[in-house]
């Protein structure tokens, strides 16, 4: 039994092992690999939502790297590879997606949240401040006061 | 005026809940695709019944509209989809399959579980695939009868699927 236990361990381990072996490949320079770097960051994988192909492990995110590579030795531009990725998987593979009418409110709504929030401190600071640097009288008419004056002078019966 | 702004914080509330409510319908897995209205892009593969033949995108056009199945032995999922498409096939409904990324015998698979499609070709490289947006199997693209592409399905097609989603659609090609 013992045997059996470590054996099924041993296939896990090196299944795993073969599951996590690393794509490797050769550029022909050192800005291409940043490119390549930059690029497979910039992306997200189509399959497992939350993971650049970069990260990811998944056998389409592996596919994707392979093509990026291809793309960079063919001399492409990044915009092209975005591009012709983008064709294919739509814009959901963007982790960067382009300023246009559809994505306003993903680049600018944080803004105008935090602008909303900043005017409406400031309107709120300003209010308090004003109250409490009247002097005290300013606030009554002196109508009122005469009636403040009596009431405080006003002994209790 | 005082009372109305005292309103605000309910009005985002309920514009936030609005949106959360409709997010709890939608599929974060629906990437949607890109490919509708497109044809199937240009390929030139062999089939997978006769590796000696080379199959090409005039292939599947049968001049009526279609299925295009991606499927593959690895995918278990197709496994369950399989009976589905046989009976579909059955019916007369022209299925053509892409065997993606093949990593085992596809030939047995066939002659085991039978076999929906007038064509199959084998895209080992995952090229095809790739060109489709394809990111795993299985996918099934309805073509019309010139070959452009009409609308996407991911997943396992069942009898649900098949009368929900496309079997109005096929209808509406099949009576253009």
């Amino acid at each position: 039994m013992k045997r059996l236990l470590a054996a099924v361990f041993c296939s896990l381990a090196l299944g795993g092992f073969a599951q996590a072996a690393i794509d490797t490949y050769e550029f022909s320079s050192e800005t291409e690999r940043q490119r390549f770097r930059q690029l497979t960051s910039e992306l997200r994988c189509p399959k497992c939502q939350n993971q650049n192909i970069a990260d990811s492990d998944a056998p389409i995110a592996m596919d994707l790297r392979r093509e990026i590579f291809r793309m960079l030795e063919d001399g492409q531009a990044d915009e092209q590879i975005v591009e012709h990725l983008v064709d294919r998987y739509g814009d959901f593979v963007r982790y960067n997606p382009p300023v246009e009418l559809r994505t306003l409110l993903l680049w600018y709504g944080p803004w105008v949240l935090l602008g909303g929030g900043l005017l409406a401190l400031v309107v709120i600071v300003v209010r308090r401040r004003r109250v409490e640097n009247a002097p005290q009288n300013a606030l009554l008419s002196a109508e009122e006061q005469e009636r403040l004056s009596q009431l405080l002078d006003k002994k209790d019966p | 005026m005082k009372r109305a702004l005292l309103l605000i914080p309910l009005a985002i509330f309920l514009v936030v809940a609005g949106f959360l409510y409709k997010g709890l319908f939608l599929d974060p897995r629906d990437i949607g695709t890109t490919m509708i209205g497109k044809p199937l892009p240009a390929f030139s593969l062999p089939s997978v019944e006769d590796p000696a033949r080379t199959l090409t995108t005039a292939d599947f056009n049968p001049g009526e509209p279609a299925l295009v199945n991606v499927w593959a032995t690895w995918c278990p999922t197709c496994r369950a989809e399989h009976a589905m498409l046989n009976r579909l096939a059955g019916q007369g409904v022209a299925i053509y399959g892409i065997n993606y990324k093949e990593t085992g015998d596809a030939r047995r698979w066939l002659s085991e579980l039978g076999n929906p499609y007038r064509l199959n070709v084998a895209d080992p490289q995952g090229s095809l695939g790739f060109n489709l947006g394809v990111y795993g199997a299985p996918e099934t693209f309805l073509i019309d009868k010139n070959g452009i592409i009409r609308h996407k399905y991911v997943g396992a097609i069942d009898e649900r699927v098949w009368r929900q989603q496309l079997a109005p659609l096929y209808q509406e090609l099949l009576e253009q």
